[in-house]
């Protein structure tokens, strides 16, 4: 009935061998996008024939990277404000109180992140559209909230629960008023928590493709729509400055995660929200 | 139960990257045994009882059953019983799965696994209780069912990791006596870990006390608690009067110990020279004009006596436990029997 | 990509008993924090309830026809409702094989350790990065002339380039590029989860690594998986930019999300749009209920240890 040492040798080398394949794979994919984005000229072989930085101007101008990297930080910038003020408080009435409708309330946090975005992408842009928002940055940034303010909800309620209740009651018993509490106990304890929420909203709004696709006009582009359009358009530009623009998409974003990584887990990359408590 | 003549821990180590948490551990269990081992936190005896189950692998060393090698097996081949300090209770399985799981492991008989299973359940009184999931149960009953899920194998061995640490105080002492009704009813053969001194005494045939990973004494329960053989074994004792001491050998198996206005008889043997003397608050005597002279300070009424501060003249402070009420600031003279003196020096004064 | 948060899915007995403490402590005074959850709660009826009400209204008032014609339309051209067929058969047997894949691998790195944080730094890259460069990555690593091809040549097993490209594989290649590493990171929080020491009582008991596996390991991830797998499925039966780049979107991989593009985008039928919208919607509600219908025919309790 026991399995062998030697099955289980097996099993686990079968595992490790797809797993290095795998990542091998991603890598791979990753090298070719920057390997080209510096290429002269790729024809075959596994390099190309010289390197160069060209692309990289070139891309910058024909695809107007400052105007679409600004929008990119605008958006950015206004999601994750909003989503934390409008999402923080909101996670401390789920963390500690008791109403009536909490629990759809959470439903009602919890369908957005759980809906893929094409889904309700439609509608919503048709209603942004008739609201005349449509095609305009601040569309974009209304779009980008839908998922990222449940988002912070839930990231922020694990963060809240771990603060002890005693500490708002003797804030209290001193003389201390709600929004003082918020102010001076709340805030600061909750920083952490807030800067954990904040760079995976950022990362999440600067990688969302399909609100922002389905939302922006020709100026209210983030940068991996305007990747988009380009691989889109392929043939009219050449392949190493669609390259160079990816690779400049990837740093944007690969930034914060490096930044991430020193405060958050990587499976909470996914919304996995670990229980803080014992 | 199964019949084992001995298991023999010979000079197990074992080590984490180049910290060793336990260092060249002897010690052999007889079958019917009690042993607990002994000591604080990180002072290797959980993992001592963890190289004995299979869950960590040996640095160095042997474990021996009845003479044969039983270190490089996997824990599911050694099939000792073992209760865990937090009981690792399968929360998806009914109490009376979880009890039948080591036997269904072993290819039983469901009827015989059916029957092994109520008999466990009645031994530990849980017999109503068989369908509840263990999240519906109180500590307590949780502690029974993790010691029936290890009994019912009928192991050559049961292992225990501080089980009543979780319990608070009132079911603590009700579940230390029915550890040991189990142990005796059942004829088991136990090592317990715990760092509770009066869970060690009470419960044990033997105790080992351990400290930084070695082994700092092993004897009887009177062994330990009357004759400490090291200063630490000796603070873990509840020896809590230490002084810095002179001493010197005052005739056959006498000491004098010596310092400033102190003056004690100690029984046993010492080197001339610096010394640690220790004893217990409730071995601090009131004497007449021979005692040793003192002021009382902090009084403090726990129920059935009292513990008081003395302040010796050259300002140390010796504990006392009192039947009878003192007045701070009153002058007394007491007096420590030699036999309850400890005397220690050289290595054996490390604490 | 899409990631979700599926705390509130997890086992019911994962919330403390602590809002009874903070109700008794507000007892004198009228309290109004709980007004603190409206900002949120407005955004996301707003922004989201709002527009899916909307759509649905939206849906059931078409160009042309009575109140069902976007609905008959949709059901009685093969051209459109036949983008269900092909959308589950590419999503269905991907999420199989992400979660497949992702319980094994998170199984065996379920002890913390220098490979265990190296896998999930790299496999959090493509995540981060989205479905969108994925696909561009793709476009490159398997063309005609990319290292794929490039390999597979040097390798001996091809003796001219192979076309993976603008057909269904390379649509199955970029959802498991991105697909595997979410299922494998949410497979990891579940089985880092579940207490250790479990399954070395399970061992002292004589059960050997398989039946700590199956007997212990399983049963407790069975809600995890479940839910692991219901949002695999949603997102890759949403798959859109990966369809449309690597795909051969107007043949073998028109997927839903496809047709209610154009249907909103090219014909302007916001109508027609939203009646897609709501169809995939519904599609995939179905899958989710039946998958989390599945789970509660398991164990759903907590999974630390026997305490309640």
């Amino acid at each position: 009935m026991t399995a062998s040492p030697i099955a289980q040798r097996a099993w686990n080398l079968a595992l490790g061998t797809m797993m290095v394949f795998f990542l091998l794979n991603i890598l791979a994919v990753i090298a070719v996008v920057a390997i080209n984005s510096l290429g002269r000229r790729w024809f075959g072989g596994w390099l190309p024939d010289g390197f160069t930085l060209g692309w990289y101007a070139a891309a910058w101008g024909e695809f107007q990277l400052s105007s679409v990297l600004m929008v990119t930080a605008q958006v950015a910038g206004a999601v994750v404000v909003l989503s934390l003020l409008v999402g923080v408080p909101a996670a401390y009435a789920m963390a500690r109180l008791r109403f009536p409708g909490k629990r759809l309330a959470l439903l009602a946090f919890l369908l957005p992140l759980l809906v893929p975005p094409i889904t309700y992408g439609i509608p919503l842009a048709t209603v942004l559209y008739q609201l005349g928002l449509g095609g305009t940055i601040w569309g974009v940034i209304l779009a980008n909230l839908v998922p990222a303010a449940p988002f912070v909800v839930l990231v922020m309620t694990p963060f809240v629960e771990q603060i002890d209740v005693k500490l708002e009651d003797a804030a209290r018993v001193f003389g201390a008023g709600t929004m003082t509490i918020f102010r001076r106990i709340l805030v600061p304890l909750l920083l952490p928590g807030m800067l954990s929420a904040g760079l995976l909203v950022l990362m999440r709004t600067l990688s969302m493709f399909e609100l922002t696709f389905l939302t922006a006009g020709a100026d209210s582009q983030t940068l991996v729509v305007a990747l988009y359009y380009a691989v889109f358009a392929a043939g009219v530009r050449a392949p190493q400055s669609i390259d160079a623009m990816a690779v400049i998409y990837m740093a944007t974003t690969l930034i914060w995660l490096l930044l991430a990584l020193r405060f958050v887990d990587p499976t909470q990359m996914v919304g996995r929200v670990k229980a803080q408590r014992a | 139960m199964q019949n084992f003549g001995e298991l023999r821990l010979d000079r197990i180590s074992r080590h984490f990257h180049t910290h060793a948490a336990l260092r060249e551990l002897d010690l052999t269990i007889k079958a019917g045994e009690f042993i607990s081992l002994l000591g604080p936190s990180g002072c290797g005896k959980s993992t001592a009882l963890n190289c004995i189950a299979g869950l960590l692998s040996l640095t160095s060393g042997e474990i021996r059953l009845d003479g044969k090698r039983i270190d490089p097996l996997p824990p599911e081949q050694r099939g000792f019983g073992m209760v865990f300090q937090n009981y690792a209770l399968f929360p998806h399985m009914s109490v009376r799965r979880n009890i039948a799981f080591g036997l269904e492991m072993r290819g039983i008989r469901r009827a015989e696994v059916n029957q092994r299973v109520e008999k466990a359940l009645k031994l530990v009184r849980l017999d109503n209780l068989g369908d509840r999931l263990p999240g519906q149960l109180s500590g307590g009953q949780q502690q029974r069912v993790a010691i029936a899920r290890a009994a019912v194998i009928e192991p050559p061995l049961v292992l225990m990791d501080e089980p009543l640490s979780n319990l608070d105080a009132k079911l603590r002492i009700e579940m230390r006596h029915e550890i040991r009704r189990l142990h005796n009813e059942l004829g088991l053969t136990t090592i317990y870990v715990t760092h509770d001194q009066d869970e060690a005494l009470s419960l044990s045939d033997r105790i080992v006390v351990m400290r930084d990973g070695v082994k700092r004494q092993e004897g009887t329960p009177e062994e330990l608690y009357q004759r400490p053989a090291t200063l630490d074994v000796a603070l873990f004792m509840g020896f809590r009067n230490v002084l810095d001491v002179n001493a010197r050998q005052d005739g056959v198996g006498r000491i004098t110990a010596e310092s400033g206005a102190v003056r004690l008889g100690a029984l046993g043997q010492a080197p001339s020279g610096p010394a640690i003397a220790a004893f217990r608050p409730d071995d601090v005597l009131l004497a007449g004009e021979e005692g040793q002279p003192a002021h009382v300070g902090t009084v403090e009424y726990c129920g059935r006596d009292w513990l008081a501060d003395l302040t010796l003249p050259d300002g140390r402070t010796v504990l006392m436990r009192s039947p009878h009420p003192l007045t701070k600031g009153d002058p007394i003279r007491f007096t420590v029997p030699p036999e309850r003196v400890r005397v220690f020096a050289g290595e054996e004064a490390l604490a | 990509m899409s990631g979700a948060v599926h705390n509130a899915a997890s086992p019911p007995s994962a919330a403390p008993p602590r809002t009874a403490r903070a109700d008794d402590a507000r007892a004198a005074g009228r309290d109004l924090r709980p007004l603190l959850v409206l900002p949120g709660l407005a955004v996301v009826v707003a922004l989201f309830l709002y527009p899916f009400l909307y759509g649905l209204f939206l849906s059931f008032e078409p160009l042309e026809g009575g109140a069902l014609a976007n609905y008959i339309r949709f059901f009685s051209e093969n051209r459109l409702y036949g983008t269900i067929g092909t959308t589950l058969w590419l999503s269905l047997p991907i999420t199989v094989l992400n979660v497949g894949l992702a319980l094994p691998v998170a199984y065996a790195l379920r002890v913390p350790s220098t490979s265990q944080r190296i896998i999930t730094t790299i496999l959090v890259v493509p995540i981060t990065l989205g479905t969108v460069l994925a696909a561009q990555g793709l476009l490159s690593y398997l063309s005609p002339q990319g290292w794929m091809n490039r390999a597979l040549l040097d390798l001996g097993l091809i003796v001219e380039p192979i076309r993976l490209l603008h057909k269904p594989a390379a649509v199955v290649i970029s959802l498991v590029i991105t697909g595997f590493p979410f299922a494998f990171l949410m497979m990891l929080s579940y089985v880092t989860g579940i207490d250790p020491t479990l399954a070395r009582a399970a061992a002292t008991l004589g059960a050997p690594a398989h039946r700590q596996f199956f007997r212990i390991y399983l049963p407790l991830l069975a809600p995890g998986i479940a839910i692991t797998f219901a949002l695999c499925f949603v997102q890759a039966f949403a798959v859109f930019p990966s369809a449309v780049m690597l795909g051969a979107p107007a043949g073998p991989t028109r997927v839903i999300s496809i047709a209610a593009y154009e249907a909103a985008f090219e014909d302007y039928d916001y109508s027609m749009a939203s009646a897609i919208a709501l169809i995939m919607g519904a599609v995939q509600l179905g899958v989710v209920a039946f998958v989390l219908g599945l789970r509660n025919l398991a164990y759903r309790g907590p999974v630390a240890s026997g305490k309640g």
